[in-house]
């Protein structure tokens, strides 16, 4: 079967470097994705963008973005930084559909993405599971998939997959408790998590307990908010009358993380270190100043939407990441999760979110 | 009830109608029939068949036709195409069979708030590890048997406690919507149940002449409704009973008992609205639903369904609910944002039902 839609066209560009023109329509017959362009040998002289070309302006492509309901700060940011970003190329024009929780909804708003022909979606879906039929039906049109944070349950429902590190995320906050508390055995942790039931909260966690275990230290006391200021002002409440005495808080949010603070400073503690989590910019100004118990903040990035608009970009323009070697944009991209602390605050201040 | 006493209630039930129909008495019984069915309480003013069912849709597909223009004009083919016509009806379907339910539940003077917490719970129960194992060695079948009757078990329990635990609807779907969502947590773990049983997936996934199937499911249940509603007796008592229910009891409905009916119907609902969504998922989730209750209802108000009870509408209901849905296309095809879209449809809500009451009362008055 021939491609005849624009997309099909498009993608057999990627094999018309490879392979020469006069392939181009019987590899494009049996082209079913990106992904499989991208498995052809790679190794000629296909145009590698050199360093910095990447921001040309190139031809125009049209990119669909839809995320959940900004009903969190980080949310929130994930569409704003999508925004901005576009704003910046004027080689992208971007669509972008009402943000939901409502799973019916966000299927029908990739169907009319589909039905429109966009050239990419980038997708953070509300639940990656029940996201995935629609993305592969949009793979199957010919229509590259950017799947952000959530991942599909089938590879194949996207040609490229961005993540967070959630266990990453832990094991930073691990490091820098151990690092603080230099060998000493006896400090007591406590660690306040999000929604316990999400699997991001148990990578978290793990992350967290693992990197604590490795300079013999473990968690003492554990509760689990749900990601509201409200929750966090309760829970911490609770845990700080439960404990006398603490050495270093982990809080998982930085929103929660606003309700944890308020119950700090109504209980008058200050006698331990706190770590934040996600990296708000009220987390990073508070660094900043010095002048609360909050010390360092582990970021989940919130630019994970952006750089999955940037990446389509890439992929749509046959633009590779211009600082590898490899000419083609890779299938995984997971993102770091720092430790910011007065020392770093102002390298992540400006990509922080607002709470 | 024996099946005599049945026939005898529904007889006076009809006299009743008459009774309140006399202004008109010129008019064949059938049209009296008619009238009382579509407008039982609305008196006096049954002028004509304007004033029926008519002249409120009319507004509704006004409404309707000016969304679609809208559409046409901000988008054009991208709107008007045969694909982005099935995305708007496959996103409607669901919701749609709810809001079907609802409608009889809303006639008949009740209220549920716990369908979208009963669509949740139904595809979790429908989707565990347990249930499907069942649907793989034996038939998918089990899957769709499981949903229907969660559905039908809660709404059973909604309707028991107001019927005759006399606790108003309200509260008791609002405890409802609580209860049936955690439980669906409970039984998920919050985990997203993926669907493995093939069967399954490809019958409900398929077309029949290019029609999805979620569609025509819509379709069926809206005709059925509208059978149910306008041509039973059924349909006549639960008027009846949303109208004024002491008459009804008078005119020999077993009132209790028909609120438990509408009750477990909107449930069935709700696990027939389950599946669909499973089907479109492949997954079943506690959070599947979320503010469906609201949708839902918005639909059949705006439709012109009476709040209080007493005056239902199918029709009306199946337009609204492809408002909303043709009013999510148009804003996602324009490219606009969340607080933009809550903003409109709030204000197309309100121009929606006062156009509505606009033409009926001119079409009451000529």
């Amino acid at each position: 079967m021939r491609l005849r839609t624009p997309f099909g066209r498009q993608q057999s560009r990627f094999t018309g470097i490879v392979v020469g023109a006069a392939a181009v329509l019987t590899l494009a017959a049996c082209t079913g994705s990106a992904q499989d362009a991208a498995d052809e040998d790679g190794s000629n002289d296909a145009p590698v963008a050199a360093a910095g070309s990447n921001d040309e302006e190139g031809e125009k492509v049209t990119i669909g973005f839809s995320a959940p309901a900004a009903d969190h700060g980080w949310m929130g940011a994930i569409t704003s930084n999508v925004r901005d970003l576009a704003e910046q190329y004027p080689d992208i024009d971007l669509q972008v559909a009402e943000g939901t929780n409502d799973v019916n909804l966000q299927i029908s708003q990739v169907e009319t993405f589909i039905n429109d022909e966009v050239d990419a979606i980038v997708l953070l879906p509300f639940d990656g599971a029940a996201m995935t039929p629609v993305a592969l039906k949009a793979m199957e049109a010919g229509i590259p998939v950017i799947n952000v944070d959530r991942e599909f349950d089938d590879p194949n429902a996207a040609r490229v997959t961005v993540l967070g590190d959630n266990y990453g995320m832990g094991v930073s906050a691990g490091q820098y408790v151990c690092e603080q508390a230099g060998g000493d055995k006896d400090v007591v942790v406590a660690e306040i998590a999000g929604i316990d039931s999400l699997p991001l909260t148990q990578d978290r966690s793990q992350g967290f307990k693992d990197a604590l275990g490795e300079c013999g230290l473990d968690v003492d006391a554990r509760q689990a908010a749900e990601f509201t200021v409200e929750s966090g002002e309760e829970v911490a409440a609770n845990l700080l009358q439960a404990e006398s005495k603490i050495d270093y808080l982990w809080n998982h949010d930085d929103d929660q993380g606003l309700g944890v603070l308020a119950a700090i400073e109504n209980a008058g503690r200050d006698e331990f270190t706190m770590i934040g989590g996600a990296g708000s910019a009220n987390a990073m100004r508070a660094i900043q100043e010095d002048n609360s118990v909050l010390k360092a903040t582990v970021i989940y990035p919130s630019t994970q939407g952006a750089d999955g608009v940037k990446l389509a970009r890439l992929l749509l323009q046959q633009k590779a990441m211009s600082d590898l070697v490899e000419v083609e944009v890779p299938r995984t991209v997971q993102l770091y999760a720092p430790v910011v602390t007065t020392d770093n605050v102002d390298q992540y201040i400006d990509t922080a979110f607002e709470s | 009830m024996s099946e005599q006493g049945t026939s005898q209630g529904a007889e006076r039930a009809r006299h009743l109608g008459d009774v309140e129909n006399t202004v008109a008495p010129t008019r064949d019984t059938v049209q009296v029939e008619r009238a009382a069915a579509e407008t039982e309480h609305a008196g006096g003013g049954a002028a004509g068949l304007m004033s029926g069912p008519f002249g409120r849709n009319l507004g509704l597909v006004v409404a309707l036709l000016l969304i679609c223009a809208a559409g046409l004009i901000t988008a054009g083919d991208r709107f008007a195409s045969l694909d982005n016509t099935l995305t708007i009806l496959r996103f409607a379907s669901a919701l749609g069979v709810v809001a079907i339910g609802m409608t009889f539940v809303i006639t008949g003077g009740g209220i549920d708030l716990s369908v979208g917490a009963l669509v949740a719970l139904c595809s979790v129960w429908a989707t565990t590890f347990a249930t499907q194992t069942m649907a793989t060695d034996n038939h998918w079948i089990v899957m769709v048997f499981a949903a229907l009757a969660v559905g039908a078990g809660a709404g059973l329990i909604n309707g028991l406690v107001i019927a005759y635990g006399k606790v108003v609807p309200f509260i008791t779907t609002l405890a409802m919507l609580a209860a049936a969502r955690g439980l669906a947590e409970i039984i998920s773990e919050r985990r997203t149940q993926i669907v493995t049983v093939d069967g399954f997936k490809d019958f409900f996934g398929a077309d029949v002449l290019g029609v999805p199937l979620l569609v025509i499911i819509f379709a069926l249940v809206s005709i059925a409704g509208w059978v149910l509603l306008n041509r039973t007796t059924f349909g006549r008592r639960t008027l009846a009973v949303g109208g004024n229910p002491e008459a009804a009891r008078l005119a020999g409905i077993n009132v209790n008992r028909h609120t438990v009916m509408l009750y477990v119907l909107v449930g069935v609902c709700c696990g027939l609205a389950a599946l669909m969504l499973v089907s479109r998922t492949t997954v079943g989730s506690s959070t599947h639903g979320s503010l469906w209750e609201l949708d839902a209802i918005a639909a059949v108000v705006i439709g012109g369904t009476l709040l209080t009870g007493g005056r239902g509408t199918i029709v009306g209901t199946v337009v609204g609910v492809l408002i909303f849905a043709t009013l999510n296309n148009v804003f996602t095809l324009n490219n606009q944002d969340t607080s933009t879209q809550a903003v409109a449809k709030g204000l197309i809500i309100v121009v929606a039902v006062l156009l509505q009451q606009r033409l009926a009362r001119n079409a009451t008055s000529t």
